[in-house]
């Protein structure tokens, strides 16, 4: 029993022994290329372990943390992005003398805090894995502070994040004290059973649940809590933003699916309201504002906004279907969009550094002649966002659309059309200024060889974005099997 | 098979193309021609030998179909969702496909000596937008159709956007936008329909045999309809939906408007009969009398648009949008005079616009402007070419004699028997055509050479794709009956009405 326990904990102790050592060698030796390589090692190492835990699925580790097959894809898929992120952050700081050792320990604690988030199954883990994620986060996001010359302004982007991510947080705790003050329980999975028992409902639960979901929307960045995310994601250094834009927000998705479709609370017409007007709000506001922004990250920023509305699009059809065409669904949209953010982030990595990134649209002008490789990666990303076949995210909107249309969604779906069809002309507009004909850079950041940690990340999520458009069939077994448990 | 190898003969010929370039900048239109006449080679051996490719009765799979498919193959995509590979041509399908490659190779001619820039990229771009038209006319899995159908959309918009004219970013984004939004709405219709059927059915299916008579609610089948209906329309043009044409065809460089016009649109008329009809009988037939108006005003309103426009090829791509108001009105008269008129029109506009593209085209490639009020008396700098605008301008008109005749006059045939209202006002739409088209004439090659413009007359390769066209619709207006044949059988199954 208790060996079972620790094998399905396997993935969690990996991380912390790699925290822990990554930690230890600091102290002894300030290597930047040892202790990158070693993270990266540790990092496999714990993806590696679910070979041994797969069979013994699913489990309750403790009332905390539960290990299913659901939860350990989107652990997979967040130490996978982790791994990418370690990867992207090497030539990032590399040129910087300064002390990079520490970041590798955040992204080892953010990690960890990201993996317990998308395991949990009460509401101490969740606010655990969230705390332990949102502080390594104002770290990272402003860790190049102190360095001479820094390619943007992290200080406002990661006291911004601080103050909002606390509040927030707050909320998030108040509402779990409503709920637990009502029906007496954390776990997740009690609380059907719960509400039952405490019978006429009241409206402090609702008002709890809310309260929950308005600090996952800030994490997932929805429309009304969407501020913080284009002014952070341009003042991070590329690698965090690239972490915010993916393990973060799957991390926090997955726990909030698992919720809401746990606790029933999809059940009350308020929640699905509420969700509702997110959802289209998000589309809409989320591709209208970037249709105005000159900077690639903020683009990429809003354009996750919007994307994350769609998302939202899923969860709310669980109301209506069964629920694991729903789970099914937002794992891959979530997946496809994890490797889409991944790939793109990794394009302006490869031309970035801690001390100048390349992020405006205008440096992107003739990208397609200077360097035809990065952009022909970056218009596969920009036609998968924009859900063209071929390409991951087509799947993606292929369930989007088939979950609302056996739904019923049909106002959600119209504002998605609509919502995507704004999407379309930036992405196309992005397109079109690196088919334009390159200017003559005396200093071309494009000419220069991709450091090679990038390029492996860039290729291998290019391939994934065509791979799961073209041959989806392999993916959507794995997820139908992890999804059947809802 | 063959069919699968036609396109992948054509993706791999693109991607030979765009690696060539490496070696030399005259290679890749080398290597698009000896694709596109190896996929020729294919078409004719299936037009006129299906034998030799072991095309036969026997060489069909049972997909439960209806109608007489010369080709049939399958097999598993995505089996999770139900979606598979199921390609097919029948009669149509193949008229269609011979009209492509024949038109592809007609756009490489005029590309040969216009295009010098990137020239890999180019053809990789031309070729793909051929494979992705090839399938859309075979594809019979709706999810692989709509698959094809945005394949033919984004190398579209890059022969636009990078090898266009003054105006390239505006014209490519719209054209990209307004298919890919009507896109949308199809898909969304697809889903409904697959979802509809996944009710009565019990399995999910994107087969096009297994989609044919689904019983739609009181109401849906309507909406499910128009999502199909605004794409196909779109595509087509017609008015209101025909707003990125013009800009997209005049900005497009000579090739892209070849393909645009001479395939692209075809693709929607293409649709309509396929797909919208036959999936929905009856409420498209409810439907008609509406599309039917929408025809007749797409002919007239666009032909008097083409006359006031300064601009040549602008003046073209509108009466494209009133040639194809025939094909529309053709089609939703659902007789066998009318889809039968449809399609040769299909073709013979093909051939006719195809033409005249590569005529304004070139003229602009000699004298770098498309304003007609700058050029006059052009005959006598340039008689070949003066010759070829009279002659094609006046198939345009429907000069009996040539295909166009034909086709519009049979649609006019078929539609008189349904509604004698539209037939009289379509009627009144080709008078119009004679007066615009004459007018371009007129004012290109008529009257003084104001400027003193001089320059090449056409070359051998622009005379011999014209001559080539020459012969079609000769063949078009001479022996209307081969064709007529070919698509018989397909309209048949598809429940068309016969008159006897």
């Amino acid at each position: 029993m208790y060996s079972n326990l620790i094998i399905d904990l396997m993935q969690i102790i990996m991380l912390t022994v790699t925290t822990v050592v990554v930690m230890l060698t600091v102290a002894v030796k300030r290597d930047h290329g040892l202790i990158s390589g070693l993270t990266v090692f540790g990092l496999f190492a714990s993806l590696l372990t679910f070979v041994f835990i797969k069979p013994v699925l699913p489990l309750e580790a403790t009332q905390l943390l539960i290990i299913d097959e659901y939860s350990l894809f989107f652990s997979n898929l967040i130490i996978a992005g982790a791994i990418a992120v370690a990867l992207l952050a090497y030539p990032y700081f590399d040129k910087n003398k300064d002390q990079n050792e520490e970041f590798y320990i955040l992204l080892m604690t953010a990690t960890l805090g990201a993996v317990v988030l998308a395991c949990s199954n009460h509401f101490v883990a969740f606010l655990l894995g969230v705390e332990m994620l949102g502080v390594s986060l104002y770290a990272m996001i402003a860790y190049t502070v102190h360095m001479e010359k820094t390619a943007k302004f992290p200080l406002e982007a990661g006291i911004k994040y601080l103050i909002l991510s606390a509040l927030t947080g707050a909320v998030t705790l108040f509402g779990i004290a409503l709920v637990y003050a009502y029906i007496g329980t954390m776990e997740f999975d009690a609380i059907p059973a719960a509400l039952a028992a405490a019978g006429d409902l009241g409206p402090v639960f609702v008002i709890g649940v809310l309260m929950i979901v308005a600090g996952a929307a800030f994490k997932l960045s929805l429309v009304p809590f969407h501020i913080w995310t284009p002014d952070v994601y341009e003042g991070a250094p590329v690698p965090v933003t690239a972490y915010l834009a993916t393990v973060s927000k799957a991390a926090m998705l997955a726990v909030t699916l698992r919720l809401l479709l746990a606790s029933n609370a999809l059940e009350f017409n308020v929640v699905i309201v509420v969700l509702t007007v997110m959802a289209a709000a998000s589309m809409i506001f989320g591709n209208l504002l970037a249709l105005l922004q000159d900077n690639v990250k903020r683009l990429f920023a809003y354009s996750s906004i919007a994307h994350m509305g769609y998302l939202l699009v899923m969860v709310i059809a669980a109301s209506q279907i069964d629920a694991a065409l729903s789970v099914e669904g937002v794992s891959f949209y979530m997946m496809a969009y994890f490797i889409m953010s991944l790939a793109g982030f990794a394009v302006i990595s490869a031309i970035s550094n801690s001390e100048k990134e390349y992020d405006q649209i205008s440096d992107f002008r003739g990208l397609f002649w200077r360097n035809s490789w990065l952009s022909i990666a970056l218009i596969t990303v920009l036609l998968s966002l924009a859900g063209i076949p071929l390409t991951a995210g087509f799947i993606g909107k292929f369930y989007i659309f088939t979950s609302g249309v056996e739904g019923g969604l049909w106002f959600l779906l119209t504002m998605l059309i609509i919502g995507s069809a704004i999407g379309l002309y930036y992405y196309l507009r992005l397109i079109y200024i690196m088919l334009q004909p390159a200017e003559d850079l005396a200093n071309d950041p494009a000419a220069n060889a991709i450091p090679l940690g990038v390029n492996a990340v860039l290729t291998a999520m290019t391939a994934g974005v065509i791979y799961l458009g073209v041959f989806p069939a392999p993916m959507i077994d794995t997820l139908q099997s992890l999804a059947s448990a809802f | 098979m063959i069919l699968v190898w036609l396109i992948v003969i054509l993706f791999a010929g693109g991607i030979g193309a765009l690696v060539a370039e490496k070696r030399s900048a005259e290679l890749p239109r080398v290597i698009a021609l000896a694709t596109l006449l190896l996929d020729l080679f294919l078409v004719v051996l299936m037009l006129f030998a299906p034998g030799t490719l072991g095309l036969d009765a026997g060489s069909q799979i049972d997909l439960g179909q209806t109608g007489e498919w010369l080709v049939l193959t399958s097999s598993d995509w995505i089996p999770q969702f139900g979606v598979s590979f199921i390609f097919g041509a029948d009669g149509l399908g193949l008229l269609l496909i011979a009209l492509t490659v024949f038109l592809g190779l007609m756009s490489l001619g005029s590309a040969w000596h216009e295009i010098k820039e990137r020239t890999g990229f180019f053809y990789f771009n031309l070729l793909w937008t051929l494979a992705g038209v090839i399938g859309v006319f075979t594809a019979l899995d709706l999810f692989l159709f709509f698959f094809f159908w945005e394949v033919m959309l984004i190398p579209m918009y890059f022969i636009i956007a990078i090898w266009g004219h003054e105006n390239k970013e505006y014209a490519a984004m719209k054209f990209f936008i307004f298919t890919q939004v009507s896109g949308m709405l199809m898909l969304l219709s697809i889903l409904v329909l697959a979802f509809f059927h996944y009710q009565s059915a019990g399995v999910f299916s994107f087969s096009y045999f297994d989609l044919l008579g689904t019983e739609l609610p009181e109401g849906v089948g309507f909406w499910v309809m128009l999502g199909f209906f605004v794409a196909f329309a779109t595509k087509l043009p017609a008015v209101p939906f025909h707003n990125w044409l013009p800009d997209a065809h005049s900005q497009a460089p000579t090739p892209g408007s070849v393909i645009l016009a001479g395939i692209l649109l075809k693709t929607g008329a293409y649709g309509l009969i396929r797909f919208t009809i036959p999936l929905f009988p009856e409420v498209s037939m409810a439907f008609a009398p509406t599309a039917m108006t929408i025809g007749v005003i797409s002919i007239l309103y666009t032909a008097k648009v083409a006359f006031s426009q300064n601009d040549l090829k602008r003046l073209i791509a509108y009466t494209s949008v009133s040639h194809m108001g025939f094909v529309l009105l053709g089609v939703y008269s659902w007789t066998a005079q009318g889809v039968q008129g449809a399609v040769m029109t299909m073709l013979a506009h093909g051939f006719s616009a195809a033409a005249l593209f590569m005529l304004a085209g070139g003229l602009q490639h000699r004298i770098h402007t498309r304003q007609m009020d700058k050029m006059g008396g052009l005959w006598g700098v340039a008689p070949k070419m003066g010759f070829m605008a009279l002659f094609f301008t006046v198939a345009a008109v429907g000069m009996p004699g040539l295909g166009n005749f034909i086709g519009e006059f049979l649609v006019l045939l078929g539609t008189f028997r349904i509604s004698s209202a539209a037939a009289a006002l379509a009627a009144i739409g080709m008078v119009v055509a004679a007066v615009y088209s004459l007018i371009v004439i007129q004012k290109v090659f008529h009257g003084e050479n104001k400027n003193n413009l001089a320059f090449e007359d056409l070359t051998g390769v622009e005379m011999f794709c014209f001559g080539l066209m020459m012969i079609g619709l000769l063949w078009m207006g001479f022996y209307p009956q081969s064709m007529l044949d070919m698509s018989e059988p397909t309209l048949r199954s598809m429940g068309v009405l016969f008159f006897q």
